[in-house]
């Protein structure tokens, strides 16, 4: 299993990276998503798997027994997916007013803010 | 007391926020607490400086957990000075608001995303913790999301797109990078990991790798060279109480935590660090430049000019030397009050004249004498004429580069100081110098109302403009405080035994 998640990682960046490279917007949104959920994946795997032992403390013991799963990458995942989830949601609220208010679906027509215009 | 004076800059901002979202249909009130908690916060931060100036380092450990395993909060002269500098800036933008925003966005919730971005810088200042410092960048860069799309304007949905999409990017690959730190040294107290790296490991490559994650991540968010595209094409997009807020203070949050970050973690690796750091502020201050001498709107131009100054903040790191991170430590907090003061200044010029274009601005010289100086004085502090504050701080990067022998960087800073005068001699020839062209008279008539609202806005101004100049007149205590703070921030046992207690 440890074995296969790298790769697993690895496609899901390179995935993400052609889809929010694409010009509509809801491969944008795909991207996005992958994107983070890569990265947490990443985050997840870092820590070691250890399956099986929770780094719960027993009553009659001070320590916890090993092997166990490092609790720290679990925090930190949690919290990132928290996060992740927010400014996706709050992506996706955006790019469906953007879709309302352009009318197109193509990022190749997102261009009139960098425009130097000459008889502004 | 003194642990409650590094959390004030944390709960100011939240309290006055929570407090303000209570009173939701009653804008004045939330005026009201808005000013309020920015003047406290203010009081606050000046009282916390003057704390560490005379005892040192302060920590407090929140929950009480011990040091490396709660999270830390740091207070050390350089952030001290970050969050002074947000809160006078914070207060400025407030007074400029009242009168200078619309009612519609004010009565969205302006107030409090406001506060609560003020809260996520000056988390990210004071953290001591590598995670807890993804988080306050998180907090800030979703107020600045939602307040570059406030008002849901044409251009302002195109430029929140873009900043939203390569921000989102830019978290991912901070993620990442901590990842890396996680897995490969097993801490993420920043004191910690600092007494980790400098012990034999077995991995020092990893390390490296997580500080090259690193240097993307708020290399994106402090827009330097190659990673900047966002900024032009966002910034100028959202109304000037905005814009001048966000183009003050983010990118410079983002180089604080890579000066953070380089000084104290990733110095293992300088032989790769430095000369990268070297050909990337370069290109940062000479592509900025550029970009804004091709531009001709007021905002445009500044914009492109944060680029710019982002170059020789870099370029502090990028000599490595006390003087040289003093002089990056005094630019920061110099242009973030100048940048900020600019904008507000094209704020003002465009609510009398209705537009940034510099073709249709003209004459403002003749009608409004006090904003010409006012501008005047910020933007040859800008290009860093003396005795005005751009020059105490290019003064010390320069004599740093001298001193090590770096001569072609400080030749490239020299050219490029010369080039910003160029463009700011462009905005006041245009802007204030010329005649206005095709004068409509009917444009021209203001009622009283408006005439008193106009006088409001140069209050901000004045106020930005007075600490400008105290910044620059008066640069000796400031200087002083640069040097000590980049000695703190380059003696990383003080920072280390004041965390871990050892």
């Amino acid at each position: 299993m440890e074995f296969i998640l790298p790769f697993i990682i690895g496609i899901l960046f390179s995935a993400s990276l052609y889809l929010i490279l694409h010009r509509h917007f809801f491969r944008l949104i795909l991207g996005l998503i992958l994107s983070g959920l890569a990265t947490n994946l990443f985050l997840f795997v870092i820590g070691r798997l250890t399956r099986g032992g929770s780094a719960i403390i027993g009553q009659d013991e001070s320590v916890a027994v090993e092997p166990f799963a490092d609790p720290v990458p679990q925090a930190l995942l949690l919290t990132a997916i928290v996060i992740g989830f927010g400014i996706q949601s709050f992506t996706i609220v955006l790019i469906k007013r953007v879709y309302q208010s352009f009318g197109t679906t193509d990022l190749d027509d997102m261009n009139t803010t960098d425009q130097i215009d000459e008889n502004h | 007391m003194n642990h409650l004076l590094i959390m004030l800059p944390i709960l100011i901002p939240l309290y006055g926020a929570i407090l303000s979202l209570f009173f939701w249909r009653s804008v004045r009130v939330q005026q009201f607490i808005g000013i309020l908690a920015q003047v406290c916060l203010l009081v606050a931060t000046f009282l916390l400086l003057f704390d560490i100036n005379e005892n040192g380092i302060r920590t407090t450990q929140i929950g009480s957990w011990p040091a490396p395993f709660g999270i830390t909060l740091v207070a050390d002269l350089f952030s001290a000075m970050m969050v002074i500098t947000s809160s006078i800036t914070g207060t400025a933008i407030y007074l400029f608001s009242i009168k200078g925003l619309d009612k519609a966005r004010q009565s969205f919730g302006y107030y409090p995303v406001l506060l609560i971005l003020q809260l996520g810088v000056s988390g990210a200042c004071l953290t001591g913790d590598l995670f807890n410092l993804f988080v306050w960048f998180e907090v800030l860069l979703i107020c600045c999301f939602v307040l570059i799309a406030l008002g849901g304007t044409k251009p302002q949905l195109e430029g929140a797109i873009k900043y939203v999409t390569i921000n989102f990017l830019a978290t991912n690959f901070l993620l990442t990078g901590i990842g890396v730190v996680y897995g490969t040294l097993g801490s993420l107290n920043l004191a910690e990991l600092a007494v980790l790296v400098r012990m034999p490991v077995a991995h020092p490559a990893l390390i490296t790798m997580a500080g090259m994650f690193f240097l993307i991540a708020f290399g994106i968010k402090a827009a330097i060279f190659p990673l900047f595209f966002w900024l032009p094409a966002s910034y100028h997009t959202p109304p000037i109480a905005i814009s001048a807020f966000i183009a003050g203070i983010i990118t410079k949050v983002g180089m604080y935590a890579l000066i953070r970050l380089f000084t104290l973690i990733f110095v293992t690796d300088q032989d790769l660090t430095i000369p990268l750091f070297t050909v990337l502020a370069g290109f940062t201050m000479v592509i900025g430049v550029l970009g804004a001498a091709s531009q001709n709107d007021f905002r445009k131009i500044l914009s492109f000019h944060i680029v710019s100054q982002i170059g020789y903040m870099l370029m502090g790191l990028a000599l490595f030397t006390p003087l040289a991170i003093a002089g990056s430590i005094y630019f920061i907090i110099h242009n973030i009050l100048v940048k900020t003061n600019l904008f507000l200044i094209s704020g003002v010029v465009a609510r009398r004249h209705g537009t940034f274009a510099l073709k249709k601005l003209g004459g403002i010289y003749l009608q409004q004498p006090l904003l010409s100086v006012l501008f005047f004085i910020s933007a040859f502090s800008l290009a860093g004429i003396p005795p005005l504050s751009g020059f105490w701080g290019k003064f010390m990067l320069a004599r740093a580069g001298f001193e090590i022998d770096s001569f072609a960087i400080v030749l490239v800073s020299l050219a490029v100081s010369l080039m910003t005068l160029f463009s700011m001699t462009k905005i006041w020839n245009e802007v204030f110098w010329k005649k206005k062209p095709d004068v409509d008279p009917l444009s021209e008539v203001m009622t009283q109302q408006q005439q008193r609202d106009l006088r409001l806005l140069h209050l901000p101004v004045v106020l930005m403009t007075g600490f400008i100049l105290f910044v620059g007149l008066y640069a000796e205590p400031v200087v002083a405080m640069a040097q000590l703070a980049a000695e703190q921030l380059l003696n990383s046992e003080l920072y280390i035994n004041a965390v871990l207690k050892r």
